[in-house]
């Protein structure tokens, strides 16, 4: 059924039609529009689900990890400070391989103070072992959420869906929201088989010496290598059941293309006018979005840039004295390609800084002048 | 006196098996004994970084044998909570989660996990075993080392007075919070027979002596965590609600505390004015205690 949904809002609905059974949340700008709604859902009885409401996102995290540990289907949603805060729980609980999703409403980190989105927060937790996965509009949002559990669960291993704050989290939009029946099709109970088992106790996560613990790490890293298999298995069953379909990368208008713009996120829709316009110019353009940041979908990537000249990398955040870090995971992948096209990274939209279609535009007609300028330079930014 | 209860004394190492890796004459390993032969073996034990982190393996063994979920140091009463929700939305809400947790984890930086899950009640029991000071990483000072013992981080001796831990906890109103001892198994089996019957967040402070970090033969630990109560530092308490103070044991007279200062290496080079100040300390705490509470002795 269509609904008109923020983004946000849009999250909570694929959180109530996957049965979620634990949420333990803390609000924080700009997600909390998330958790209010789940905690509506919870206390009205719309959903069967323990919503704990906890001091802080560290103990979200923990208190997802213990349900999670119990066997329970869980969830929770944060945003910059509250990600960052979690930080040293998000590699608990990707190495103690337990099917968390959580949301993350992209905002900026402090300091200086900033509310407003960019993609500093879920960028600077790429190494935790956590799924990451990035929308581009609201259907997305709700659609994510059914999707990261499909795959979490089969690979035990958490995973994340990202959408910029504000662009997406307070923007409505019309999303088809699954039907109960469906989505339960689609996403059956949680039966986790490595869960707590009071007739058989376990120890979870324990003390590893030298000798077991390189070996712990290599499934860990093994089962988010194959989670690029079983995220395309889930989302071709995804497609029969509704007709949609999310890959993890997405290519639009790469037809003959001499340049491709990258990025993640939102911004991709903008991308696309700004294809849209400079394919009228006669530009060859064509637009890469990647979806499936994490596991870091490297071959399918180097395919999809095959033949072109330049990959034209839009980040949405900057390592200081690095560069952009989708930039720089695209170059780390072409480097074993043969036919390497140049690939020119450039930072915009920190902190909340509108990324236009004009600036687009602007960018790719001045590309020849920026072959030399040092990488990444900022785009629009004030003389 | 009291003497052990010898029905709870037989099933003691049904869920901790000998092979541990505790130290010799480990207090803690005693108190999980006692804690668990009352719980019983649907409990799932939530274990922040402590010293039972390490006693408690290592994989691919455990002598543990109830559910343990290993967790950060600062996490024991918020992966108690969704451990317990978890248990309930699988339909096993009737097994006792236990957070587990030293004093480092619980006085200083679990503080606030265990705050937030004390406002909500969570039905969880919290134990924190003190062995006053963080012995797992080699004997550093926490808020639950005593004023002039040293610790590697308070070589000349700590300059500030244990924190009251149970004091905090008792102000969140929760329904209970005790003290008890290793040396007092009677008293502490009680406790958590009492703690077992109660829904909501019950707090257990259970002093464990540590030979390691007490510096004294590994022979003196019952030794040591009965002159702890004698002497009146450790006062064995329990609180109801918030409100209800019950002392439920009385020692009387109470022994001079330079008997249980002068058998520890860690208060050794204390002058006999520093001796004095504690004790003065401990009396008017003792005092204060006396006009509150109500003494319940079996």
């Amino acid at each position: 059924m269509k609904q008109l949904l923020e983004g946000n809002h849009a999250v909570s609905m694929g959180v109530l039609r996957s049965r979620v059974q634990v949420i333990p949340a803390y609000p924080i700008t700009p997600q909390t529009h998330i958790s209010e709604l789940l905690a509506q859902f919870a206390s009205d009885g719309t959903m069967d689900a323990r919503y704990i409401k906890v001091e802080s996102e560290h103990s979200a995290m923990a208190a997802c990890i213990g349900a999670a540990t119990a066997g329970a289907r869980t969830f929770t949603a944060t945003s910059s400070q509250g990600l960052a805060l979690m930080h040293e729980l998000l590699h608990w609980a990707a190495g103690g391989r337990l099917p968390i999703v959580m949301a993350c409403v992209n905002r900026t980190l402090g300091a200086p103070w900033n509310i407003w989105n960019d993609q500093s927060d879920s960028m600077s937790q790429r190494d935790t072992g956590w799924l990451q996965f990035y929308c581009e509009d609201n259907q997305d949002c709700v659609d994510s959420v059914l999707l990261a559990y499909a795959v979490a669960e089969r690979v035990f291993t958490p995973a994340m869906i990202i959408l910029d704050a504000f662009i997406l989290s307070h923007t409505t939009e019309a999303v088809d929201v699954p039907d109960e029946m469906t989505a339960d099709r689609f996403l059956p109970p949680l039966n986790n088989p490595h869960a707590i088992d009071l007739d058989s106790p376990r120890a979870f996560s324990p003390v590893v010496a030298p000798d077991h613990f390189t070996e712990v790490k290599y499934r860990q890293f093994d089962a988010a290598r194959r989670a690029l298999t079983v995220i395309d298995e889930e989302n071709r069953r995804f497609k029969e059941i509704f007709g949609r379909s999310y890959s993890s990368i997405e290519t639009y208008r790469t037809d003959g293309a001499e340049t491709i713009i990258a990025a993640c996120g939102a911004v991709c829709g903008t991308i696309r006018a700004a294809v849209d316009r400079l394919r009228e110019e006669k530009t060859p353009v064509g637009m890469l979005k990647v979806r499936t940041f994490r596991p870091f979908p490297s071959e399918l990537i180097t395919d999809a840039v095959s033949g072109v000249s330049t990959v034209f990398v839009l980040d949405k955040s900057v390592i200081p004295g690095q560069g952009g870090p989708l930039a720089q995971e695209i170059r780390a992948a072409l480097y074993d390609a043969n036919k390497r096209p140049r690939v020119i990274g450039a930072v915009a939209g920190l902190g909340g800084r509108d990324i236009t279609v004009d600036l687009i535009c602007e960018a790719i007609r001045g590309l020849e002048k920026t072959k030399d300028t040092p990488q990444p330079f900022f785009l629009g930014m004030k003389k | 006196m009291t003497t052990p209860d010898t029905a709870a004394n037989e099933r003691t190492d049904q869920y901790i098996t000998p092979g541990h890796l505790a130290c010799p004459g480990c207090g803690a390993t005693l108190a999980m004994q006692w804690v668990l032969s009352v719980l019983g073996k649907d409990t799932v034990l939530g274990l922040p970084a402590c010293c039972f982190s390490i006693i408690s393996g290592a994989f691919p063994h455990t002598p543990m044998n109830v559910n343990l979920v290993h967790t950060a140091f600062e996490t024991g009463a918020a992966i108690a909570s969704g451990l317990k929700a978890g248990l309930e939305a699988t339909g096993r809400g009737h097994a006792h989660v236990v957070s587990w947790a030293g004093d480092g984890g619980t006085f200083d930086i679990g503080l606030q996990a265990l705050s937030g899950a004390a406002e909500r009640n969570e039905d969880i029991i919290y134990v924190c075993y003190d062995n006053e000071a963080y012995m797992n990483t080699g004997n550093q000072r926490s808020s639950a080392t005593p004023r002039f013992a040293r610790t590697t981080t308070s070589p000349a001796g700590e300059s500030m007075h244990k924190k009251d831990i149970l004091a905090i906890m008792a102000a969140h109103g929760i329904p209970y919070a005790a003290s008890a001892s290793i040396a007092f198994p009677d008293d502490l089996t009680a406790k958590v027979e009492k703690a077992k019957h109660i829904t909501g967040t019950r707090f257990l402070h259970i002093l464990v002596a540590c030979p390691t970090g007490w510096r004294m033969p590994s022979d003196m630990t019952i030794t040591a965590a009965r002159l702890a109560v004698e002497t009146g530092v450790f006062p064995l308490i329990e609180i109801e609600n918030g409100e209800r103070t019950t002392i439920t044991y009385l020692p009387e007279p109470r022994i001079p505390l330079a008997e249980y200062l002068s058998i520890q290496g860690r208060f050794s080079g204390m002058s006999k004015d520093e001796i004095a100040e504690i004790q003065r300390w401990v009396n008017e705490r003792w005092e204060r205690l006396m006009k509150t509470a109500d003494v319940s002795v079996p």
